[in-house]
C-alpha cells in the first residue's frame, strides 16, 4: 500500500482515529506520519491527553450552559483543565471526579490505584484496600449463592473493621 | 559539591558507558511525581506559598545528609539552566519558569529532585545501561525517606495525586535511553515506532523535535501510571527494552554480514570528520557521533562509550556556551564545538 499523503513511499504507519463516533483510517509512510504528528500523538502521553481533551471539548459546551462549579479548595474551574491539561490542587480530583473518571479510564484503562502506599500512613490505606476487596468478594459470593463463603467473609470484614477502631 | 562543579563537567550518572547491555542502552531512569497535601499544584501557587513548599522540601532533603547540593533555579543564569536540561537534571519547562523552582542533586547526579516543576516534587534516579529495577528501587527508597518528613497528597483510590492526570497513581515514569543506530540504518525503526504505542509504551527521540531522533537516540517509557504496581511497570519496560535490544543487535549483525564495508566506511568517515573538522554544526555533530557510537558498539573503534557520551553533552548549545564563557555567534559556536570534540578524541589517543 502506498502512503496516502505523499503517494510515493510505502505506508508503514496505520492510524485509526475516532472522530465524532466515526472510525477513520489513515495509511502513511513513516516520514509523512512524523510530519503530520501522528506518530508523536500516539507515542506521547501529553499529546494523547491533549487529543482526548479536544474530544471532550464538544461535551464541554453542553456543560457550560449549566452553572460551572469551582473546586472548593482552590477555586479551579474545570474549563481551565480543558485548556491546560493541569488540575489546580489535589482536591480537584475529588471535586471533579465525575468529569475525570472517563478521562482516567481512557488514559489508563482503570480508575483504581494498585501501586505503592505511603509508608507512614500506609497501614490504614492497606486495611481499606483489603476491606474493599473483601466487600466485593462478599457481594459476588452472595450473588453466586455461596452462603458459607459469604458468612465467612462477613465475619472477617467485621473483624477487620473492629481492628481499625 | 557545588552546583558549579555539576555545570562545569559533561560527566553525569548516565554518561559512564558502563552497565548492562551498554552496547545498546545508554541509561535507565525512574521518575516519581509527588505533591504535598494542603497545597495547590505549582502552576497555581503564589510565589509566597511556592516558597513555603520549597522550604519544606529543602528541609526534607537535608535528611539525605551530605553529598548533595541544592540550588534555586532563579539564582542561575539561563545558560546554566540550559546545561541542567542538557544533563537531564531539570526539564525544559522548569528552565523557562524558574520562579520558586529548585534542584537538589546528589554529587554523582544519580539521584535528583526537581522542586516546583509541574508537580511539587519530581524525584529521579539515573543509572547507566539497562538498570530498570535498580533505578526504581533507588527512587522508591528515597521517596520513603522524604515521606518521613512530608505529607504527600494521596488517596487510596487514585494513589499519588499529580497536576496532570497522565501521572496520577504511581506517579512513576520509567524510561530507557537506547541507541538504535542499527535499526535506523536498516529501516527497522519505523515498525518499532509503530508497535511500541500499542504496548502502552511511549517512544520519542531524545534530541530533536517530536519523533525526529537526532543521534539515533530514543527513549521508551511507560504511559500508564494508574492500575499497575510499580514492579509491573518496571517488568514491562524491561521486557520491551530486552526485545528492542535483540532487534537492534540483529540489525547490527545484518549490517556486519551484508554491508560491512559500507558500515565501516561511514564509521571511519565520521571519525575522520570529527577528528579534523574545524567547524561543526549541532545536528551534524549529533549524526557523526551516532556513527562513531555505532562503530564503538560494533567493536570497530577503540573509543570509550564514555567519551562518546561526553562529546555528545559537550556539543550541546548550553554546555558549549557555558564552556566558552559568553554567548556564541554561529561561526564561533561551530568552531568551538569542533575544537572540543577534537580535543576529546585526542585525549582518547585517536
Amino acid at each position: 500500500m502506498q502512503c496516502q499523503s505523499c503517494g510515493l513511499r510505502p505506508a508503514t504507519v496505520h492510524v485509526t482515529r475516532i472522530v465524532q463516533g466515526q472510525v477513520e483510517q489513515a495509511h502513511l509512510c513513516a516520514q509523512c506520519a512524523q510530519e503530520s504528528g501522528e506518530i508523536d500523538m500516539l507515542a506521547n502521553p501529553a499529546a494523547l491527553l491533549q487529543s482526548l481533551l479536544a474530544n471532550f471539548a464538544g461535551q464541554g459546551q453542553t456543560l457550560q450552559t449549566e452553572k460551572e462549579t469551582r473546586c472548593p479548595s482552590c477555586g479551579f474551574r474545570f474549563s481551565e483543565f480543558r485548556e491546560t491539561g493541569r488540575l489546580g490542587c489535589p482536591s480537584c480530583y475529588a471535586h471533579f471526579r465525575s468529569e475525570l473518571e472517563p478521562l482516567l479510564r481512557r488514559l489508563h484503562g482503570t480508575t483504581e490505584h494498585r501501586g505503592k502506599l505511603p509508608l507512614r500512613r500506609g497501614g490504614a490505606f492497606e486495611r481499606d484496600r483489603k476491606l474493599q476487596t473483601m466487600r466485593r468478594d462478599l457481594q459476588q459470593a452472595v450473588a453466586r449463592e455461596e452462603y458459607e463463603q459469604a458468612a465467612r467473609l462477613r465475619d472477617e470484614i467485621k473483624q477487620l473493621e473492629s481492628e481499625g477502631g | 559539591m557545588q552546583i558549579g562543579e555539576h555545570l562545569a563537567t559533561p560527566r553525569s550518572a548516565w554518561t559512564s558507558g558502563r552497565g548492562e547491555m551498554a552496547d545498546v542502552v545508554v541509561s535507565s531512569r525512574a521518575r516519581l511525581a509527588r505533591n504535598l497535601e494542603g497545597f495547590a499544584f505549582p502552576g497555581r501557587l503564589t510565589p509566597e506559598v511556592a516558597a513555603q513548599v520549597l522550604g519544606r522540601v529543602q528541609a526534607a532533603v537535608q535528611g539525605f545528609g551530605t553529598g548533595w547540593s541544592f540550588v534555586k533555579l532563579a539564582d542561575l543564569s539561563p545558560v546554566d539552566r540550559q546545561v541542567l536540561v542538557e544533563k537531564h537534571l531539570i526539564s525544559p519547562q522548569q528552565m523557562q519558569e524558574p520562579e520558586q523552582a529548585a534542584l537538589a542533586v546528589r554529587d554523582d547526579e544519580g539521584l535528583s529532585l526537581m522542586v516546583n516543576e509541574e508537580d511539587h516534587l519530581r524525584l529521579q534516579a539515573f543509572r547507566p545501561g539497562l538498570a530498570v529495577r535498580a533505578t526504581l528501587d533507588e527512587a522508591l527508597q528515597a521517596d520513603d525517606r522524604l515521606e518521613d518528613a512530608l505529607d504527600y497528597a494521596f488517596t487510596p483510590e487514585l494513589g499519588y495525586l499529580t497536576a496532570c492526570p497522565t501521572n496520577v497513581g504511581t506517579g512513576l515514569r520509567i524510561s530507557v535511553m537506547l541507541h538504535l543506530g542499527g535499526l535506523v540504518r536498516t529501516r527497522g525503526i519505523a515498525q518499532l515506532l509503530q508497535v511500541l504505542p500499542k504496548l502502552g509504551l511511549a517512544v520519542r527521540g531524545l534530541y530533536g523535535e517530536g519523533t525526529e531522533a537526532a543521534g539515533d537516540l530514543f527513549q521508551i517509557s511507560n504511559q500508564i501510571t494508574l492500575g499497575q504496581a510499580e514492579e509491573e511497570v518496571a517488568a514491562s519496560i524491561e521486557r520491551a527494552a530486552q526485545q528492542i535490544i535483540e532487534q537492534e543487535r540483529a540489525a547490527r549483525r545484518m549490517l556486519k554480514e551484508q554491508a560491512l564495508q559500507q558500515t565501516q566506511d561511514r564509521v571511519y568517515r565520521a571519525l575522520g570528520v570529527l577528528r579534523y573538522a574545524q567547524l561543526l554544526g549541532g545536528e551534524e555533530a549529533m549524526q557523526l557521533l551516532s556513527e562513531l557510537r555505532l562503530g564503538v558498539e560494533m567493536g570497530m573503534l577503540q573509543v570509550s562509550a564514555e567519551a562518546v557520551n561526553e562529546m555528545l553533552v559537550t556539543a550541546l548549545p548550553g554546555f558549549l556556551t557555558r564552556t566558552m564563557g559568553h554567548d556564541l555567534q554561529t561561526m564561533e559556536e561551530r568552531a568551538s564545538r569542533a575544537r572540543l570534540i577534537r580535543e576529546r578524541l585526542q585525549k582518547e589517543g585517536i
